[in-house]
């Protein structure tokens, strides 16, 4: 029996309107999760219920973890009326019952299709003396019908800029830049500000989820925990020297926003997933730093080198198929073409025509083996009638957690990465960025492709030593 | 009934539910405060001379109040999540922006089990229309037309199923009508939702919207006659696999099973649905409309069942082999409960021991919070506090508080069907017998509700919110907590397990004996785990009393 039984090799039927299995999802959860990573924030959903319920529950399936968010709870009378009074009932209740510094609004398709002015209640919410002294509100504008969790992330991301970075107008600070990670895990952004202290910077990192989305048991719950990107941080980020921004999609346009109004220069780079894309965002800490790489960064560096000729006969010529977000896609062909592995096809349901040139840039002469394919009907529905009307079945699947009802179909070994991942654990703990992460993608294509080897092989080719 | 609050033999500080529900509420601002107070309530039963006992009265599904970090999801999630969800063989499209249909794709462990591959299983796939924002500005009505175009050349369904989400309800898109337009053009059946996540107050608005649409589309269209014991079970959605072992009991019963509303459910099923001769009504909540209303047209009268705990389930069982009074049936349903009960029997005398005494808190769903205290009691458990997500009063009070529920603008918005028995197809004979039964005094249309079967004066709190549970907990250290994903890891940073009963933890199935028996050894693994004696580490308790303070030792440093 075949879960996706339905799912034909045909093509015949062209899609334009009808979306099936979708490599997306919509912009207010990643605004959630960009607002999770702000020091005593509590995100809140400007809209129906539904949809931050949504939110929080996809978020702790896949963080394992709490995801603290309030929201609006809007009815009939408040979709014809306007939300204002919701927002600021929230607003009253948030402060006094949950005390944070700082509530994160983000909007909703709802709250958009009727127009609902945020910046505007959040003013009447301060003429009404809702907002204690020293707090603060600040707003991010998420229609779900625009973009996709991606954008979300990005926007609320630029709103932490827009409300609360500064320029003090003295001399930027030398070895402070700022560090814009991106839709990473946890342990991700914790593994970037390691690289970065090592390089003998002072990382002002934001959104910082490290310490939020992981964080240790101890018999008590922090509505607020330790980690996150606090406020004052936040605000001496305009003084940096420099803005490194990881991933154009997520992190592009804060960067940009924070050079707009504190003229801090910046560095949009890919997601420092692989060897090319570490080795590049190390070749910008160094130009900043002066001009040195620490032995610890020379040596895991050199370790994944290692791995990688090490083990090259398990990767060589090996195909795999991707899905997932832009940023993210980029990198893993980068590092798949750099094992001489072969990206066959890609899709990214997030819109942006850009994407298509990024791919290519990274895949270079394999771009034309390779399908790619990005928007609404990118879907992982197409992506599995490509992989079915393949006769070469490809060797790897790599992907969130979705993608295991085609490689249980399939019979094609699944590598989770990305959003969401909800059957497995490890992502939020083990870092997939830099020399290290890399080293630790290479021995899940490993596992996954030697246990492949020792499930097909024949008795008498079955092996100890491989 | 006991004199005592369930808190006052064993909290090592005495705590009043009168006094804890003061302190839960003092945290809000005065119009906040006002409005929960009539959701938080201490069962406090009164009975009169004649021994007629009296319940508090309850606030229950009103609005959720904003900012309050609420248990509470939509509409959209009742209607296409809860009750849409569990149906094999229909196409379900959400008509929206990608997140709804997003987030309700395989998230509510609903399985099912079509017999063969040539059978239609949809449940893995999500349909949406994805609208853009061009489709905001200038209208949805096509994009959807054409997805259902789509949907049908690639899948060839028995029926397409379309849900409105917030977007679709402002802009004015007509799904009901495109939905007609192509069940013309396709010839097969096409129907919407109108379950924009606004309306109401809760997921239950959404069940309401769910089930009325399916009542109007699809039960009565296949008049096939059934077995000579026939029944339908509603309020059952096969939440990892549950629907599966009740189905097999009913099955060793010789009890023809005609649809179940809506866990491991086709279309086919529900288009039979009427000819059914009893209904079963497991939640309450999400459906016992459904059964008035079949009764009203088509003549089957309904009863209240529960095959959560091994009790429960035996009952049940009796309840339906006494209503249709047949030797042979009573027969069949005593074999299979003394097949099934000896290892029942077994597993209690294994796990209560180690289970007895301790206290459960339940704060999830509609019945739910209500079922799974029969489950706690065969193992020796208390429930100290428990409440609804999403019910109504009567889940609380019991039916017979219906007349006095008043409705208010958020429930008049969802819309109420108006039937009359059908000409051709009312079964009078069902109706009859059933006044006959009456007679004899079996009782039809029963439920007292939660409150009644909770301790006198624990705590019953509707809509929960996290302030509330964590006080709760903080104050009370229960020794398991029951609630939903949202909860779970909050709940158990406080060093108490959280087991969640919407989707069952990964676990389960938890219905009839089987089931009965695996939540025992669940519950048993989740209180007596080591972890929850470890989380403080071992130099915790014995800090600055021999070993030199940290500040010393920096200073020798």
């Amino acid at each position: 029996m075949t879960l996706l039984r339905h799912t034909s090799a045909d093509q015949d039927v062209q899609r334009e309107a009808l979306t099936v299995n979708p490599a997306k999802t919509c912009q207010p959860i990643g605004a959630m999760y960009a607002a999770l990573g702000l020091h005593r924030c509590l995100p809140h959903s400007h809209g129906s219920q539904g949809c931050c319920a949504y939110h929080r529950s996809t978020l702790s399936r896949h963080y394992k973890e709490p995801a603290m968010a309030g929201t609006s709870s809007f009815t009939e009378g408040s979709s014809v009326f306007g939300g204002q009074a919701n927002l600021l009932a929230a607003i009253e209740n948030i402060f006094t019952v949950y005390d944070p510094d700082v509530i994160a609004v983000h909007t909703t398709c709802l709250s958009e299709t009727i127009g609902d002015d945020v910046p505007q209640i959040v003013e009447a919410a301060i003429d009404k003396g809702l907002l204690p002294e020293g707090k603060m509100v600040i707003h991010a504008n998420t229609p779900s019908y625009v973009g996709s969790h991606t954008t979300g992330f990005a926007t609320m991301t630029k709103a932490m800029v827009d409300y609360i970075a500064q320029s003090s107008g003295a001399e930027k600070i030398r070895d402070q830049v700022n560090l814009i990670p991106g839709w990473v895990e946890p342990a991700d952004m914790s593994e970037l500000k390691r690289l970065v202290k090592l390089m003998g910077l002072d990382p002002v990192t934001f959104p910082d989820t490290s310490g939020v989305l992981d964080s240790p048991q101890t018999g008590i719950h922090e509505m607020f925990p330790a980690g996150g990107a606090t406020v004052d941080s936040i605000r001496s980020a305009g003084d940096s020297c420099h803005t490194i921004a990881l991933g154009p999609i997520c992190s592009g346009p804060a960067a940009k926003a924070l050079f707009a109004k504190c003229q801090v220069p910046q560095t949009t780079l890919p997601l420092p997933i692989g060897l090319k894309a570490t080795d590049q965002f190390i070749m910008k800490l160094r130009e900043i730093n002066g001009g040195f790489v620490p032995d610890e960064i020379m040596t895991e560096r050199g370790r994944l080198l290692d791995l990688m000729t090490d083990m090259h006969q398990y990767f060589y010529g090996k195909t795999a198929a991707l899905w997932g977000d832009p940023d993210q896609l980029v990198s893993l062909a980068e590092l798949l073409i750099t094992l001489d592995m072969i990206p066959k096809f890609v899709v990214t349901g997030t819109p942006g025509k850009k994407f298509f040139k990024r791919m290519g840039d990274v895949l270079g002469d394999h771009a034309q083996a390779c399908k790619v394919d990005q928007g609404s009907c990118a879907d992982m529905f197409q992506l599995h009638q490509w992989i079915k009307s393949d006769p070469d079945k490809v060797d790897l699947l790599i992907g969130n957690t979705y993608g295991k009802y085609i490689a249980r179909d399939e019979d094609i070994p699944l590598i989770r990465h990305g959003f969401p991942i909800l059957d497995r654990i490890g992502h939020q703990h083990f870092a997939t960025v830099g020399y290290r992460g890399t080293t630790r993608i290479l021995e899940q294509i490993l596992d996954a492709f030697l246990d492949r080897q020792d499930r097909d092989a024949p008795e008498s080719g079955f092996e100890l030593v491989m | 009934m006991s004199e005592h609050s369930p808190f006052d033999d064993d909290s090592e500080v005495a705590v009043t539910s009168e006094s804890l529900r003061d302190d839960l509420l003092d945290a809000y601002p005065k119009k906040t405060r006002r409005k929960r107070e009539k959701q938080v309530v201490v069962n406090h039963k009164q009975a009169d001379e004649s021994g007629l006992v009296s319940l508090p009265v309850i606030g229950a599904n009103t609005r959720t109040i904003p900012g309050v970090i609420t248990q509470r999801g939509c509409s959209y999630a009742g209607c296409k999540g809860v009750i849409l969800g569990p149906t094999r063989d229909i196409v379900n499209i959400t008509h929206g922006p990608i997140g709804c249909g997003f987030y309700s794709w395989l998230t509510r462990r609903n399985q099912t089990l079509a017999p063969t591959d040539e059978h239609d299983n949809f449940m893995p796939y999500c349909f949406s229309t994805d609208m853009q924002d061009e489709n905001i500005i200038f209208g949805g009505e096509k994009k959807l037309a054409k997805a259902i175009e789509e949907a049908y050349e690639l899948f060839k369904p028995k029926a397409i199923a379309v849900f409105s989400t917030c977007p679709v309800g402002l802009i004015g898109d007509d799904v009901h009508q495109v939905a007609a337009e192509m069940k013309e053009k396709l010839g097969i059946n096409v129907f919407g939702f109108s379950c924009e996540g606004y309306k109401g107050v809760s997921q239950s608005a959404g069940h309401h919207i769910a089930n009325n649409q399916i009542f109007k589309h699809v039960v009565g269209e296949d008049d096939t006659k059934r077995g000579k014991w026939s029944i339908n079970l509603l309020g059952e959605y096969n939440i990892g696999g549950d629907a599966f072992l009740i189905e097999d009991l009913l099955q060793r019963c010789g009890i023809d099973l005609v649809a179940t509303f809506s866990g491991n459910s086709t279309y086919d099923q529900f288009a039979n649905s009427h000819m059914a001769q009893l209904n079963c009504v497991m939640c309450h909540r999400s459906i016992n409309y459904v059964a008035d209303m079949m009764e009203k047209k088509y003549g089957p009268p309904w009863i209240k069942v529960n095959f959560i705990g091994a009790k429960a389930t035996a009952k049940s069982l009796r309840k339906i082999a006494e209503y249709f009074d047949d030797q042979e049936l009573t027969e069949k349903v005593e074999a299979v409960i003394s097949e099934e009960y000896p290892a029942v029997f077994e597993a209690q005398k294994t796990y209560k021991p180690r289970c007895e005494g301790k206290r459960a808190m339940l704060f999830v769903g509609g019945s739910r919070a209500h079922h799974y205290q029969e489950l706690f009691a065969e193992l020796g458990m208390k429930t100290i506090a428990a409440g609804y997500e999403f019910a109504h009063r009567d889940d609380y009070e019991g039916r017979d508080v219906l007349p006095d529920i008043k409705v208010d603008a958020d429930s008049r918005n969802i819309e109420e069907l108006h039937v009359d028995a059908d000409p051709d197809h009312y079964r009078g004979d069902d109706r009859a017998k059933a006044i006959e039964r009456e007679r004899a005094g079996y009782k039809f249309k029963e439920y007292d509700g939660l409150m009644a079967d909770m301790p006198e004066r624990a705590l019953v709190i509707d809509d929960i919110n996290h302030h509330e549970s964590e006080e709760l907990i903080r104050r009370m250290k229960p020794d398991i907590f029951c609630a939903g994903i949202k909860e779970k890891y909050a709940v158990q940073k406080m060093g108490v397990p959280c087991k969640q009963l919407h989707s069952y933890d990964y676990g389960g199935p938890y219905a009839g004996f089987q089931g009965a028996i695996n939540f025992y050894k669940e519950i048993d693994r989740m209180v007596n785990a080591k972890v929850w004696s470890m989380i403080q580490p071992p130099w915790s308790d014995q800090a600055d009393q021999n070993a030199p303070s940290s500040s010393s030792i920096r200073r020798e440093g």
